[in-house]
């Protein structure tokens, strides 16, 4: 039904996520073009901090570090969690059970995630860390690189994984089983049954995890902030991290808003994405 | 369905065991610390009996359970300001067609999806202007960012599942608008509106980032506390993973009553 | 107002953005938008295509101000020329 008095409805949300979101924003760009010393004292200089930020090696290096945090995690999480859907069991009384059971990593705060995985991956007090280094491997994420960067995935791994095979379960029980009688009857093997039977169908819910664990892992800050503090060196550091340490710990407002700028652009470029190909796959069904 | 379980034993079994202890070993640790103390984590005395006065002290100092208050405030007055005015949104998204409707939509969700910390910068300005700063209603308002468009999705995906001959019934019944939705809709949508308290709830109560921006010393929230543990004598990891497990429990607690839904509030309300 | 850091260059641009979405709505109303199918891959409206052209004029003055020191008009320029482009036959 077409009637534009429905606004009326979307009023308080719009209100409300002005002033937590677009007023914000709105002054981030007034910051974004000048050198600020303080609120009376500052100086307009056009579009120097975005020229500076695009060409700065350290923001380059957050932004490449960043994607490859995300492709790495999503490589591991999406087939994990649609193998791990796939072994669930599709009837009976223990599938609530499991699947609440296997939710619970997700309803963990944030910080708390860091907190369990340090307490876990310690090599001083931590069952992981004491353990592989009880097997005369060196383990230690505070001090190796490579370490900091294992623990973090799994520590991704260990929280999000789950969503995606929530996800793909959802979606593989509205797969009627007639669609599967039909593919043993045509002796389908497994992986046959998969790519034709089960992709197709899953093609949707899949979208959504990738989004989500996208857009996610894209401002991940709490968790490596809280088990490496995005060292050592800087290694750990992602684009969140990295404009928080500006903004508050160096004070630099107009680098730090020329910063915010281009990663919102980044974040709606990616966000649009994957939105349209989802509402055009949506239609074409 | 024989086919479908006949194809799950064998190898899938394996990986789901593999992946349960995966989940449960980091959990495991987690508590077993919290009830060990400080010095018998660090190995300096023998001693590893299992004690209680972790949480003891997180019950009887100050520090932790006003933190634990203070966060409990803000989100109870977030969850109530997003439901309420994403309940009538929601509902003109799923039942009308207006101008700039889809874009709205979109914008919401790019709210979601942007990393709050590029909105952070003038926070601390803004909530100082409107004198709101070091308050539980600014981390509320401030969370709204995500938890408005966030409440607007997952309502929107239930309404939506609600056929439209309910609202044409209440019509010719001839029912105001008001009546119908207060009286008729909302009790029909109560286990989405459940979800979507559940999950502004998960939300503003796991983010740091801007908790910590827009509190001082008066209103400063549990997950702040919890990284700001460094006393004198180092970090007393018996009392943080303490912390840790009570800041678990809530979402436990309520976990059971959603599972049904848990699957869609996560998804946005995007599957069925 | 004055926390704000308000400079006349980003009013001007955010008074530019708010009237053109202004012109936008009154548009719509006065011919409402047919969705049709122009040189993108999908299905757009009006509305569609004047986002598509703003996030990309944005992404070209970012590629300029990476690349070039030269003068940013000539990027807005170009996205000017893009935006209407994509507006007639995107």
């Amino acid at each position: 039904m077409h009637d534009n008095r429905a606004w009326f409805g979307v009023l308080p949300v719009l209100l409300i996520v002005s002033f937590s979101a677009v007023i914000p924003l709105i002054t981030v760009v007034n910051y974004s073009v000048q050198d600020i010393f303080d609120v009376d004292t500052r100086l307009f200089v056009g579009l120097d901090w975005y020229r500076e930020t695009l060409r700065d090696p350290r923001f380059l290096d957050a932004l490449l570090r960043q994607a490859g945090f995300s492709i790495l995690i999503l490589g591991i999480e999406i087939p994990l969690g649609i193998l791990v859907a796939r072994a669930l069991p599709t009837e009976g009384r223990r599938v609530g059970l499991i699947l609440v059971l296997m939710a619970i990593p997700l309803l963990i705060p944030w910080n708390v995630v860091g907190t369990i995985w340090q307490l876990f991956a310690r090599p001083d007090i931590g069952l992981l860390g004491s353990f592989v280094n009880g097997l005369g491997v060196e383990f230690n994420f505070t001090a190796n690189r490579l370490d900091a960067w294992i623990t973090l995935l799994m520590m991704d791994v260990w929280h999000w994984t789950s969503l995606v095979a929530l996800l793909t379960f959802s979606g593989l029980s509205s797969i009627p089983s007639a669609y599967y009688q039909a593919a043993t009857m045509d002796g389908a093997s497994r992986w046959q049954v998969f790519r034709h039977v089960e992709l197709p169908r899953l093609k949707s819910v899949l979208m959504i995890a990738v989004l989500l664990r996208l857009m996610d892992s894209f401002m991940i800050y709490t968790e490596p902030f809280v088990l490496t503090g995005g060292g050592p060196g800087n290694s750990t550091t992602f684009l969140s991290q990295y404009l928080t340490t500006m903004a508050v710990g160096q004070f630099d407002l107009g680098p730090a808003a020329a910063f915010s700028v281009l990663y919102f652009l980044v974040v709606l470029l990616l966000c649009w994405l994957f939105y349209t190909s989802m509402t055009t796959n949506a239609e074409e069904q | 369905m024989k086919a479908i379980q006949a194809a799950k034993t064998g190898g899938g079994q394996w990986l789901l065991y593999l992946y349960g202890i995966y989940l449960a070993l980091p959990v495991y640790w987690l508590v077993s610390l919290s009830l060990r103390s400080n010095q018998s984590i660090v190995g300096t005395t023998g001693d590893a009996g299992l004690t209680f006065a972790n949480y003891q002290e997180i019950f009887t100092n100050p520090v932790w359970y006003t933190g634990f208050a203070n966060s409990l405030s803000y989100v109870a007055i977030n969850t109530v300001i997003s439901v309420t005015v994403a309940l009538p949104a929601a509902y003109a998204f799923s039942r009308y067609r207006f101008i700039g409707d889809k874009h709205l939509f979109f914008w919401l969700l790019t709210n979601r999806m942007a990393p709050p910390a590029v909105f952070l910068l003038p926070f601390f300005q803004l909530y100082s202007a409107v004198g709101l700063f070091d308050t539980p209603l600014a981390v509320a308002l401030a969370h709204c960012l995500f938890t408005v468009p966030l409440s607007v999705w997952i309502l929107e995906g239930f309404m939506s599942s609600v056929p439209r001959s309910l609202d044409e019934m209440a019509r010719i019944d001839g029912h105001s608008l008001p009546y119908f939705f207060l009286r008729i809709f909302l009790p029909t949508i109560k286990s989405g509106i459940g979800v979507t308290v559940f999950f502004c709830f998960m939300f503003s109560w796991v983010e740091l980032l801007l908790a910590r921006t827009l509190t001082g010393s008066a209103a400063k929230p549990i997950v702040v506390v919890m990284t700001r543990t460094v006393s004198a004598s180092g970090i007393d990891w018996g009392v943080l993973a303490a912390a840790g497990v009570l800041t678990i429990v809530p979402g436990l607690a309520v976990v059971w009553f959603v599972r049904k839904h848990l699957v869609k509030g996560f998804a946005l309300g995007r599957v069925s | 107002m004055n926390w704000m850091a308000w400079t006349l260059p980003t009013a001007l641009f955010f008074v530019a953005v708010a009237s053109a979405l202004l012109v936008m709505i009154v548009w719509e109303l006065r011919s409402p938008t047919l969705t049709r199918r122009g040189f993108l891959p999908m299905a757009t409206t009006r509305g569609d295509r004047f986002f598509i052209a703003l996030l990309a004029s944005a992404f070209a003055h970012i590629a300029w101000l990476a690349v070039s020191d030269g003068p940013v008009l000539i990027a807005s320029g170009l996205s000017l020329m893009g935006g209407f482009v994509l507006m007639r036959w995107g």
